[in-house]
């Protein structure tokens, strides 16, 4: 616990030596390197509480009303701690070179003031114990990220996003607030000890509504569909390493508290996990098929973070569903595979927005229609960005599949095992989970493939370039973190067992302490990792035959075949609108994709008279939210007819409003 | 050890052969004597041979994309039994990582073909990844039916427990499976009716097109991987349709490269009394493999 504690304190005096040290390159050393820090310091003890016996705990008075500054690190936690403090390290190496630039030009100091603040706010509240403290820390991890994305604030897509994500967390904390108030009324205290002990019988009819608040509240910041509609505002307008915190670590604190959430309200019924497990195909599915019809590297990237979420909360499911059924095998698989998700797509998305973030650094832009060629100039970001997107997308033997892996396994186990009616879910499971993999595949092709393979499609991505060292070194870090993690996955699934565990005591009470399971993970893990690791060895060994036999043969160079074509240009290459538009056809339903054309005329059309033009909007944020906002703003501007300035009405009403009173009193005394 | 080892290397020599059947099966029904059976050898041979010509556009993708994608089909190799034999490598679970190990190949075969950025592998490429991305569901449905009828969730354990007793008891699961199956093969072999692997137009070709620009020793690769692709789908086909083990190794063995080679065959009679579907046909095509699977899995007994 000192340990932490310390890592806290770090993180603070870091903050606010950042804030006094101005706007300039003081603040932008000493803001980044407390913030590294302060979370080495916070990931050793995160890993020292994964792996203490007892979990480490901590209780203060607190002169705020049933709030108490109660801590308690348990594996859960500890392993929620672990994104938000890796990514605060590597999100901070990098920031301090993505902003050098702009020292002196915006405020570095309030920049790193914030960015500190919101990593030991997550860090609070992923760790607090008692519901007041627990929504103080809520709030200073949800208001943070606004004053960071406002930092190109003169742009109007910046500002507008900016309001879109402090409106979502805003009412996300609403439905919180909700939440912790019922739930601490019927366990009569707002420690999380005391609410755990309440269910399942002291909820009786509460646990429908608990638990649509609590899926609510954390599910608009986990991102699920349909309250995702902040996340590809807000990640785009973002600087990327805040972006990269926000996508790596930050949409984490939602799955938390939904999982959290989920041991208060004790056994579920079968129908809380097929909700759950139907929210994540729908949040995956949809997730990635609008990520196909954007145009803007990070917006498709917060889109994939929003699939990444579907293929958790579908986990989720998973496993409550194989509980509440009596086959806690398959929850086990489910709930670990859940955990080891949470932890891979932290890395590698950061990783991603990293690299995304140098392709803005280096072009000024995302827009891939008018990028690509840019692995020849930047041929690191290029390597990584493949990579990580060939293992996000959940291949083998990137870090991503093996937590997939599990899932898929429990999945089986329970279409296997389970009677019809539950089996399908199951079954719907992993076809689901395969055509996310699907989709994801179609992605992450489309993006890196159009972005860094190819020929520039403008000139500003011919003069591209790879980032400065220290952007490298956040983008390496990660990079072999994820690595680590596929190598080391059997031992990552020992140290989340825990954790799994907890989730799994909080849906069945009356299990034995780790259930039996047909398939043994670790087992399952090991043989998947040699298989995995032996078809790359096998690669490199195919790949050095390849280069012998080459050796000593004439290797010419020319240019690409296009059919006889004499003069192919950039221009002509497939654009990544046109490679996803079989995917947007498919589903243009769906999607409502809008498409302009106006066709060329004639036989000889001329120059810039025929146009083509394609956006997928967002169907929920025009079709349910800007409806629902602006109703409810017609609704306050109805009421804002009785305030309009004129001090005699008011007067007026004083006067009504006595007479009623003293009408209504005298009415009460006679 | 044996049998395990020949489950292996029979298919590192005999897959191309398979080839040679679709060739002739198809040369016969258009009247033609057709090429050698073991003209793809000779191709092959010629491939791994030759110099290569490389589009100064590419970069280690597209050198990378026809290596990585051997290793990964060498790999899924493992877990494929032959007939009566057992596969090499069999552990609960293992679908998940077979159907995987082939997703990471198409990966790179996809990277590659963007890396030359011709619009016409772009193309390629472009189809490639939605109609495997539409039959990956499918697969995992018709195997699920498998398991759930074997109780078991290893490739060749599920494979194995078909004999020829359970077609008397749970013939409509096999059969709706088993057509789910060679659906699935047609698609992911890049057969008609999903893609015409012998049109001459770059415009009409989805695999074809992907590997325009590939030549030499790579060129090879993608060869050899496609014909070793072909038979794991027609060795987990077959070996529903012909549940053996007898015990012996060498009729084992047998019957299963003759289960193979029927497989072969009935893709070359489909190839030549059908022609290639619509593209904007292929999905519901799809779809109904997967609503085969999806019925085999209701009538499971659970």
């Amino acid at each position: 616990m000192s340990l932490y504690l310390t890592a806290l304190f770090v993180l603070l005096a870091s903050a606010l030596a950042a804030l006094a040290s101005g706007r300039g390159r003081a603040a932008n050393l000493l803001g980044p390197f407390g913030c590294i820090l302060g979370c080495l310091l916070g990931i050793l003890a995160a890993v020292s509480a994964l792996f203490s016996p007892a979990p480490p705990v901590l209780r203060l008075p607190w002169s705020v009303p049933y709030g108490a500054i109660s801590l308690n690190i348990d594996p859960l936690s500890a392993l929620f701690l672990l994104p938000a403090f890796i990514l605060g390290a590597a999100a901070a190496l990098y920031g301090r070179g993505y902003l050098s630039g702009l020292a002196g030009k915006r405020h570095l100091g309030a920049h790193w003031f914030f960015f500190c603040l919101m990593v030991l706010g997550m860090s609070l509240t992923v760790c607090a114990a008692n519901a007041v403290f627990f929504l103080v820390s809520w709030e200073i991890m949800s208001l943070a990220p606004f004053f960071l994305i406002c930092l190109h604030h003169e742009e109007d897509r910046v500002r507008s996003a900016a309001r879109t994500y402090l409106f979502a967390a805003h009412l996300g904390t609403a439905f919180l607030m909700a939440f912790f108030l019922i739930l601490g009324h019927l366990a009569g205290s707002m420690e999380f000890s005391a609410m755990a002990a309440v269910a399942p019988a002291g909820l009786g009819p509460f646990v429908p509504a608990l638990f649509f608040l609590a899926l609510a509240g954390f599910g608009v910041k986990a991102g699920i569909v349909p309250l995702h509609v902040w996340l590809p505002e807000a990640h785009p307008a973002a600087p990327s390493h805040v972006s990269a915190f926000m996508s790596g670590a930050l949409i984490k604190a939602g799955v938390y508290g939904v999982l959290r959430s989920l041991t208060f309200l004790g056994p579920l019924a079968p129908w809380i996990g097929q909700t759950l497990l139907a929210l994540g195909i729908l949040t995956g599915i949809l997730g990635l098929l609008a990520g196909l019809g954007q145009g803007e590297l990070k917006r498709f990237l917060a889109f994939s973070s929003i699939e990444n979420m579907g293929i958790i909360f579908l986990a989720l499911g998973l496993g409550v569903l194989s509980c509440a059924t009596g086959h806690p095998g398959a929850a086990l698989l489910a709930f670990s595979g859940l955990l080891l998700h949470v932890v891979n797509h932290a890395l590698l998305k950061g990783l991603l927005f990293f690299g995304a973030g140098s392709v803005l650094h280096a072009v000024g832009h995302g827009y891939m229609e008018r990028l690509g060629g840019l692995s020849k100039r930047m041929p690191f970001t290029a390597a990584a960005c493949v990579l990580a997107g060939a293992a996000i997308s959940g291949l083998p033997p990137g870090n991503a599949f093996f937590g997939e892996l599990l899932i898929y396994v429990g999945g089986g186990l329970a279409a296997m095992d389970m009677p019809l009616t539950d089996a399908v879910w199951a079954w719907s499971g992993v076809a689901g989970l395969a055509f996310i993999g699907g989709l994801s595949v179609i992605g992450f092709t489309r993006a890196m493939g159009i972005v860094f393979s190819g020929e520039p499609r403008s000139a500003d991505a011919a003069k591209a370039h790879d980032p400065a060292p220290s952007m490298r070194a956040a983008m390496w870090l990660l990079g072999m973190l994820a690595l680590g993690a596929a190598l080391a996955a059997p031992f990552l699934f020992t140290a989340m067992l825990p954790a799994a565990r907890l989730l799994l005591a909080g849906q069945s009470p009356a299990l034995p302490v780790l259930p039996k399971v047909a398939v043994n993970p670790e087992t399952l893990l090991t043989a998947a990792v040699c298989i995995a690791f032996g078809a790359a060895a096998l690669a490199l060994a195919l790949a050095f035959v390849r280069n012998r036999l080459l050796s000593g043969r004439s290797v010419r160079s020319h240019g690409t075949w296009d059919c006889g074509y004499i003069k192919p240009a950039p221009r002509m290459q497939y654009t990544a609108s046109s490679y996803a538009e079989p995917m947007t056809v498919l589903f243009r339903r769906l999607l409502g994709e809008k498409r302009r054309f106006t066709p060329p005329d004639g036989l000889f059309p001329a120059t810039g008279a025929s146009r083509f033009a394609s956006k997928t909007p967002d169907r929920v944020m025009d079709g349910l939210f800007v409806p629902l906002f602006a109703a409810v703003g017609a609704a306050c501007d109805a009421v804002k007819r009785f305030q309009h300035g004129n001090l005699n009405l008011y007067i007026l009403y004083l006067l009504a409003t006595l007479v009623i009173l003293l009408a209504a009193a005298l009415g009460f005394a006679a | 050890m044996t049998a395990r080892a020949l489950s292996v290397l029979v298919p590192l020599l005999a897959a191309p052969l398979a080839f040679g059947v679709i060739h002739r099966i198809k040369a016969r029904f258009a009247g033609r004597q057709g090429k050698p059976l073991t003209q793809i050898y000779r191709d092959i041979r010629k491939c791994l041979g030759k110099g290569a010509t490389i589009s100064r556009t590419t970069t280690w993708l597209f050198r990378a994309g026809p290596t990585i994608n051997l290793a990964v089909t060498l790999t899924a190799l493992l877990f494929v039994p032959l007939g009566g034999l057992p596969a090499a490598v069999s552990f609960p679970g293992d679908i998940f990582v077979f159907a995987y190990l082939l997703a990471m190949g198409r990966f790179f075969t996809i990277m590659a073909a963007l890396d030359t950025g011709s619009s016409f592998e772009g193309m390629g490429a472009s189809r490639e990844a939605v109609y495997s991305c539409l039959a990956e569901p499918m697969l995992f449905l018709a195997l699920l039916a498998l398991a759930r009828h074997s109780g078991d969730l290893s490739l060749a354990g599920m494979l194995s427990a078909v004999s020829a007793g359970s077609w008397l008891t749970g013939a409509p699961i096999l059969a709706l499976v088993t057509v789910a199956l060679f659906l699935i093969l047609l698609a992911e072999n890049c057969r008609v009716p999903f893609d015409d692997p012998t049109t001459h137009l770059e415009l009409t070709m989805i695999h074809e097109v992907m590997v325009l620009d590939h030549g030499g020793p790579d060129l090879g690769f993608i060869e050899y991987a496609r014909t070793l692709k072909l038979w794991i789908f027609a060795a987990i086909a077959t070996s529903l349709l012909l549940p053996a083990a007898s015990g012996s190794l060498a009729f084992d063995a047998l019957w299963g490269v003759a289960g193979i080679f029927a497989a072969a065959a009935a893709v070359g009679v489909t190839e030549s009394v059908m022609a290639r579907l619509r593209l904007t046909r292929v999905p519901p095509l799809l779809a109904a493999a997967g609503a085969f699977a999806a019925l085999a899995l209701i009538l499971v007994e659970g």
